[in-house]
């Protein structure tokens, strides 16, 4: 299984990366798609690429996957090339495509047979399939299957092989929530055995619940990179929802930092979050008779960070 | 050659699983085959209707193999995405393509020894030299897969579709399989002698009546045998 120890272990102190991208810039015709980013992702690590559409998400996968021809810069998986070097890398590298990918009229036990045979070692077809939820769908043809039956094929067509690196664009994507929860588990034993996980995703969720480090790119660019957590650079602040109306200078005069309605109902407050300020602010609304629907104490939400960089640089 | 042979299987599989891609491989020439064997309707150049009408038929199998076929299975492959996602296996391109290959070697045995065998039952008796026969068919199975290939890599599936049915039949109409170019009009048949089936099925209806190929025919032959996969390799986009 995907869990069972890769070959490669995850990087020690001086260890060259398993990706490295330097200064990329791709380029078609004259539309410029990725413009100069550079990142590496170590063996052992699920690092996601995140951005909207259109950001450069997909070039820059596909270059690290030896399809798109690099304009400047330069990108190495596990050391060679993936342009001029794929016979040496292929075995190492599995690779999950955005959509397709798969005969039409192949069933996933034949084509899990099939790509099994590529590799010298590689996971066991039959188990694989029941894993991912697809024992019942085994001998359906892929056109037949429904979108996330596709995806989760995908997703186990490039793990099969046990890859020291793994290319994962939207593994998610109209999965039904408890396969999603086997997905999610899967990436992380991926990581467990060494594998370096490339995740492209627009599942923000998804991305907290497994990333270890997150790269949010936009037009080309770099505008963050750092664990889910901590990519953040906003200020922390308690949020919370009740009815309209509260005396917000008077919040304010209490608790010290601003206090912002962005919407009706809904409340920020600035300045340090301890627990007995929370519980402070809580014991504040009680004693005016408002009842709290949702409160929220720390930093940004990935959705809120990502959503508030894009947009910052889309104004 | 674990990957290879796998690959192969996995692609005869697909190959017998398209009903249309049988029709075209072995229905519509057999026939075509049987019912032109049967009813002495096409001008044959002076020759006996069989001794005309079999080659002609093998030519269109090697047509409807290398070309139709290959072509239409391939652009669709490319258009899903398949192309794309092996190219990053250790398969690898140079391996999947032999496997295709092998494919087409393969079907393009079943469809001669059928068509021989009915051709042999409708009374044919071939007086020729099978090497050069073998020979035609190997430039031509190159010079088809070739143009294929080409429609396959570098137009949308849908049009690789509409352009290979489409060659198909012209081809079949004027291009030396149903009609000898000889008995078309002056200028088309002139046209027509430069297109790869004339000069495969050409040659094949020479040595397989026993008589010597035109020369012109052999180097049309070739020319596409060559220019065809050169074009490929040089267009073709894995996706």
């Amino acid at each position: 299984m995907a869990g069972e120890p890769a070959t490669s272990t995850p990087r020690a102190s001086g260890a060259a990366p398993a990706i490295e991208v330097h200064d990329l810039v791709v380029r078609y015709g004259a539309l410029t798609a990725v413009d100069g980013l550079s990142f590496n992702a170590d063996h052992g690590e699920v690092l996601s690429l995140l951005g909207p559409n259109g950001a450069g998400k997909t070039s820059t996968v596909e270059s690290l996957e030896g399809y798109r021809k690099v304009a400047a810069g330069s990108v190495r998986v596990l050391g060679a090339d993936p342009a001029t070097d794929m016979r040496r890398l292929a075995p190492d590298i599995g690779v999950m495509l955005q959509q397709g990918g798969v005969y039409p009229s192949m069933t996933p036990a034949e084509a899990l047979r099939l790509f099994a045979s590529y590799y010298s070692s590689p996971n066991e077809p039959t188990a694989l399939l029941e894993r991912m939820g697809l024992g019942a769908a085994s001998g359906t043809p892929w056109k037949r299957l429904s979108g996330g039956e596709q995806r989760l094929l995908s997703l186990a067509l490039a793990v099969v092989g046990r890859p020291k690196v793994a290319f994962l664009d939207e593994p998610t994507a109209g999965v039904d929530p408890d396969a999603r929860t086997e997905v999610r588990a899967l990436v992380r034993e991926l990581a467990s055995s060494g594998t370096c996980v490339l995740l492209a995703s627009h599942d923000l969720e998804e991305v907290e619940a497994v990333a270890d480090r997150v790269l949010i790119i936009d037009r080309g660019r770099k505008v963050a990179e750092g664990a889910p957590g901590q990519i953040s650079d906003a200020p922390e602040e308690i949020r919370f929802t009740t009815s309209p109306g509260i005396d917000k200078p008077a919040l304010a005069l209490a608790f010290g930092g601003t206090v912002a309605e962005s919407t009706p109902g809904r409340y920020r407050l600035t300045g340090e979050v301890t627990p007995a300020r929370v519980a402070d602010l809580a014991t504040w609304l009680a004693e005016r008779d408002v009842l709290v629907l949702e409160l929220r104490a720390g930093g940004e939400s990935l959705r809120e960070t990502f959503a508030r960089l894009v947009n910052r640089r889309q104004t | 050659m674990k990957p290879l042979w796998a690959q192969f299987q996995a692609e005869t599989r697909m190959s017998m699983r398209r009903g249309e891609s049988l029709l075209v491989t072995l229905g519509i020439p057999l026939l075509l085959l049987v019912f032109f064997g049967t009813l002495d309707l096409l001008p044959t150049g002076g020759r006996e209707p069989l001794d005309f009408l079999v080659p002609s038929i093998l030519a269109l199998a090697v047509i409807s193999t290398a070309m139709v076929n290959l072509a239409i299975s391939t652009g669709f492959e490319r258009q899903y995405g398949v192309l794309k996602r092996l190219g990053t296996t250790p398969l690898g391109r140079p391996r999947l393509m032999a496997a295709k290959t092998a494919v087409v070697a393969l079907i393009e045995v079943v469809q001669v020894v059928t068509l021989t065998f009915v051709g042999l039952l409708l009374g044919w008796r071939p007086d020729g030299n099978v090497a050069l026969a073998l020979v035609a068919v190997l430039l031509g199975t190159s010079a088809f897969a070739g143009l294929g290939l080409l429609m396959a890599g570098t137009l949308r599936a849908e049009a690789t579709l509409a352009v290979a049915n489409g060659s198909y039949i012209v081809l079949l109409l004027v291009g030396g399989i149903a009609v000898p170019i000889e008995s078309l009009p002056a200028g088309l048949g002139a046209v027509a002698a430069l297109t790869p089936s004339a000069g495969l099925a050409g040659v094949l209806v020479a040595v397989m009546g026993g008589e010597a190929a035109p020369i012109g025919h052999w180097v049309v032959l070739a020319i596409w045998a060559i220019a065809g996969p050169v074009a490929a390799v040089r267009w073709f986009r894995w996706e």
